[in-house]
């Protein structure tokens, strides 16, 4: 472990952090592209990158990837200083860029042994399991590929390289859902290896199925860090109920927000964590008809990602007031 | 009334399929001359311009009668100058001499300007891709061709048009000027044409691109080749020769320009009859499915830089190699072409007599050939800005590859490819005259060591592109600006009598005009370490900043 001395004291970076952040900044020009953002993966997780376009994530993995030169903060990748000795520990990962170009004159099958070799060694028994998972044709020169495919050149090239940490940005943009999935099943393995992940993405459904932990940036800061779990637990349930009595000491409960009763129908959020105490409540009095909407992932992430939170979220409010008005009218009657 | 609602045009005339095929041309037209509002007047002026201050230096630097004969006489003994400059048909006026002197340079520029332009909107465009999103929208499918085309040759009218006003301007001929600006344009057009074709052919812009210079390239030696030997019709074959052969300000002689012209319309009629024959994005030849696996050397980026850089490296060398065999051969009959009057005999010996004039023409083709190489200096260079800015070397840095072992790979051939070049180049041009003079042992080595004399400055070129790269990667492409100004002041700096200094900015005013003169190491040795300077700054600079 003759890297560790590079790592600064100051960042307290654990030996179980394969990637550690703190305060990093980065402008080009006028444009502050980062602005004090803190990332901290640990070994053997799958890191969810989020944020909304523009927001830095690309330019986050540039800097870890020893591409751009960061102007202030603290940088360090399996315990190196990535500016420094970006060769060195480029041989301990791969990386998958958002916006794959191959060599117009190379198959997709050169490009993937030349980028393995280069990293210093290819499972060839993997390549070709990848290849045929993937429905790969490597025959195929640079230009005739696909965005889809092209990025699956890159990913063939990444996953079946021996290494310790995998930085995607984006590598399933252009994938479709069958290939969407083959890329679960493979980075599922890839964790079962206990290598480590950062995935930069936008699919929910995809982040949801396999991060560990989500870091949300915005504008080149880090908003929101830990596992799903935990972000879910901020969000709140919508409840719409007919009750079978008067709603009482509904209000009384925790956790209860923006109750509204009108005659025995009620309208209320709840704290996620609280639903099952509500629900109690409810079914106390006797529920005639229950709608839920439980938290989405892109309420959360459209939590994180709107520039003026209260603002926004006043207006959603409203819409989903509006919305409710209109769907009662419609809607049909459960017996509970 | 309101009961139909099926969309239906709102005129009545139905759309000609010929008229379907073009529509949006006009937009599209609209678009290439804003996208291009400042290269395309900027080329057209510097045309413009270079002629019209070689018609006003004339003036100047041959004020009298007997400073033009005496003009006249020393260009008919020095058959060297046809090589770059073509035949002179009349030196005894500004117009004549202009005609000569800059009529090469003038549809060099403008011939490369317009083909790059007819690439630049037509094959560039579906390159990129951004020709599927016009083509969804309405626009016909001869469209674009015909956009690039009208584009292109709106500016080869229009320099010719600036160029003839600014020598009449100066005071050149009237007639004259029409006639020269005429030739000037018409070859523009022709390469026009070219590029019209090239763009159907080749699957890549700068395959292109490279097929349309190459194309000016052999009509140019085929030129040379005309003028410096007793075969004058393979001038004629030339649309570079027509430049020459409307003969302004001499005669005139208008129905040259029919030839251009004609052959202008028959490539683009060759283009439109080509353009239905394949799919957009696609190119004539059908791409040939690669291997599934590498073979086992492609472990470097060395390697890769190999497969990057071979196919323009073998281009460069065949065709170096073939102009070095083809003037190597020629040099020694050019005493010959020496008229026999008693004047020119006497030029003849103050020349050195006809050794002395093979010498003189051995010496301008090695600094010919030097700065027309430099430019694959600079191509080799471009190619990493080109990898840098497709996002291609991302995937390399991020590999074991270091930043310098990558430049690394790409400087072997900036500079080993260069000498490459020029070696080949050498080493025929000394075979060829050696066996034309029936001494190869002895002109072999004198004439190969004089073409590699010009090596340290070609690198000065090379250094002063890679300095660029790692300095102001995004003014790499200011490298081409560096070494046409390097070949304009060796070309045009001594005849406008420029100051010394001014000459010395060019690295080809030091080399020594070997086999002509003699030789002297100092200066090869200065441009060398002026060279290793460039490029060691060049590659720190490279270390220190961002990718991308």
């Amino acid at each position: 472990m003759t890297h560790n001395a590079v790592s600064s004291p100051s960042s307290g970076a654990t030996t179980h952090e394969a990637i550690g952040v703190a305060g990093l900044r980065k402008t080009f020009g006028r444009t502050t592209a980062l602005d004090g953002l803190d990332l901290h993966v640990e070994t053997g997780e799958v890191h969810g990158f989020l944020g909304p376009n523009g927001s830095g994530k690309s330019t986050t993995i540039r800097v870890l990837l020893g591409l751009l030169h960061a102007d202030s903060g603290d940088v360090h990748l399996l315990h190196g200083d990535p500016w420094r000795q970006a060769a060195t520990l480029h041989r301990r990962l791969a990386y998958v860029p958002g916006d794959v170009n191959l060599w117009p004159n190379l198959s997709g099958g050169e490009v993937i042994d030349l980028l393995g070799r280069l990293r210093g060694g290819l499972d060839k028994r993997r390549r070709g399991e990848l290849i045929e998972r993937f429905e790969l044709d490597p025959t195929k020169k640079g230009r005739t590929y696909s965005k889809g495919n092209r990025q699956k050149v890159a990913l063939v090239a990444a996953l079946a390289s021996d290494v310790e940490l995998l930085i995607l940005d984006e590598p399933t943009s252009g994938l479709d859902p069958l290939m969407e999935a083959a890329f679960q099943e493979t980075i599922r393995e890839v964790r079962g290896e206990g290598r480590t992940v950062l995935l930069s993405s936008h699919i929910l459904a995809e982040v949801e199925a396999l991060c560990d932990r989500v870091s949300i940036i915005r504008a080149g800061r880090t908003v929101e860090t830990g596992t799903l779990d935990d972000l879910r637990h901020l969000t709140r349930t919508s409840i719409s109920a007919e009750l079978a009595g008067h709603p009482n000491g509904l209000a009384s409960l925790p956790h209860v927000h923006d109750l509204r009763v009108d005659g025995n129908t009620v309208h209320f959020d709840v704290d996620t964590d609280s639903l099952d105490e509500a629900l109690r409540r409810l079914t106390d009095i006797g529920v005639r008809s229950l709608t839920s909407t439980p938290p989405t992932l892109e309420e959360l992430f459209l939590r994180h990602y709107t520039d003026e939170l209260p603002g926004a979220e006043a207006e959603r409010a409203e819409q989903a007031a509006r919305a409710e008005t209109a769907g009662r009218e419609e809607k049909t009657r459960t017996a509970p | 009334m309101t009961a139909n609602v099926t969309h239906v045009p709102a005129t009545h005339e139905k759309p000609s399929p010929a008229a379907g095929a073009l529509a949006g041309t006009g937009q599209l037209i609209r678009l290439a001359l804003r996208r291009d509002r400042i290269v395309l007047p900027v080329w057209a002026l510097v045309v413009a311009f270079l002629a019209a201050s070689g018609a006003s230096a004339f003036e100047a630097l041959y004020p009298n009668p007997a400073e033009r004969a005496g003009l006249t006489a020393s260009v008919a003994a020095n058959p060297s100058f046809a090589i770059m400059f073509g035949p002179a048909y009349d030196l005894e006026t500004a117009g004549g001499f202009t005609a000569w002197r800059f009529g090469t340079i003038a549809a060099l520029l403008t011939s490369l300007i317009a083909a790059f332009t007819v690439t630049r909107h037509t094959r560039q465009e579906e390159d990129t891709g951004r020709q599927e999103l016009l083509s969804s929208a309405v626009v016909g499918r001869y469209a674009p061709l015909t956009a690039g085309v009208t584009t292109a040759g709106l500016f080869s009218v229009a320099t010719g048009v600036l160029l003839a006003a600014m020598i009449t301007g100066v005071g050149a001929d009237a007639t004259g000027s029409v006639a020269f600006g005429a030739a000037v344009a018409l070859c523009g057009l022709v390469f026009t044409g070219v590029a019209a074709v090239t763009a159907q052919l080749a699957e890549y812009s700068r395959t292109a691109n490279t097929l349309a210079g190459s194309t000016f390239g052999v009509l140019f030696l085929l030129r040379a080749a005309g003028d410096t030997s007793d075969a004058e019709w393979l001038s004629w074959l030339s649309p570079v020769g027509w430049v020459h052969r409307v003969r302004a300000f001499a005669e005139n002689d208008w129905w040259v320009l029919a030839l251009p012209a004609a052959a202008a319309l028959v490539l683009c009629a060759a283009a439109y009859a080509l353009l239905p024959q394949r799919d957009v994005g696609m190119s004539l030849i059908p791409g040939r499915p690669g291997r599934a696996t590498a073979t086992s050397g492609l472990r470097t980026s060395l390697a890769l830089s190999w497969r990057l850089h071979r196919g323009a490296l073998l281009g460069w060398i065949v065709g170096f190699g073939v102009m070095g065999m083809l003037f190597g051969t020629l040099a020694s009959g050019v005493g010959d072409l020496v008229g026999d009057s008693a004047e020119m005999k006497r030029m003849l010996q103050q020349m050195g007599g006809a050794r002395g004039i093979e010498d003189a023409f051995l010496s301008s083709i090695t600094g010919m050939v030097a700065m027309i190489g430099s430019m694959y200096a600079v191509q080799a260079t471009l190619r990493m800005r080109y990898e840098e800015t497709a996002l291609r070397v991302e995937p390399l840095l991020t590999t074991g590859v270091g930043r310098l072992r990558w430049l690394g790979g790409h400087l072997l051939f900036v500079l080993a490819g260069t000498a490459a070049v020029l070696a080949v180049c050498g080493a025929l041009l000394g075979l060829g005259y050696g066996l034309s003079s029936g001494d190869v042992t002895g002109e072999w080595p004198r004439v190969f060591g004089a073409t590699l004399a010009q090596l340290p400055a070609m690198w000065v070129v090379g250094g002063g592109a890679v300095l660029l790269f790692g300095l102001v990667p995004r003014a790499t492409a200011a490298a081409w600006a560096l070494a046409a100004a390097f070949v304009l002041i060796s070309m045009f700096g001594p005849i406008l009598e420029l100051p010394q200094a001014v000459l010395n900015v060019s690295p080809f005013a030091h080399v020594p005009q070997l086999p002509h003169a003699e030789f002297s190491a100092t200066p090869l040795l200065w441009l060398t370490a002026t060279a290793a300077a460039l490029v060691a700054v060049g590659m720190t600079s490279l270390r220190r900043r961002d990718i991308g």
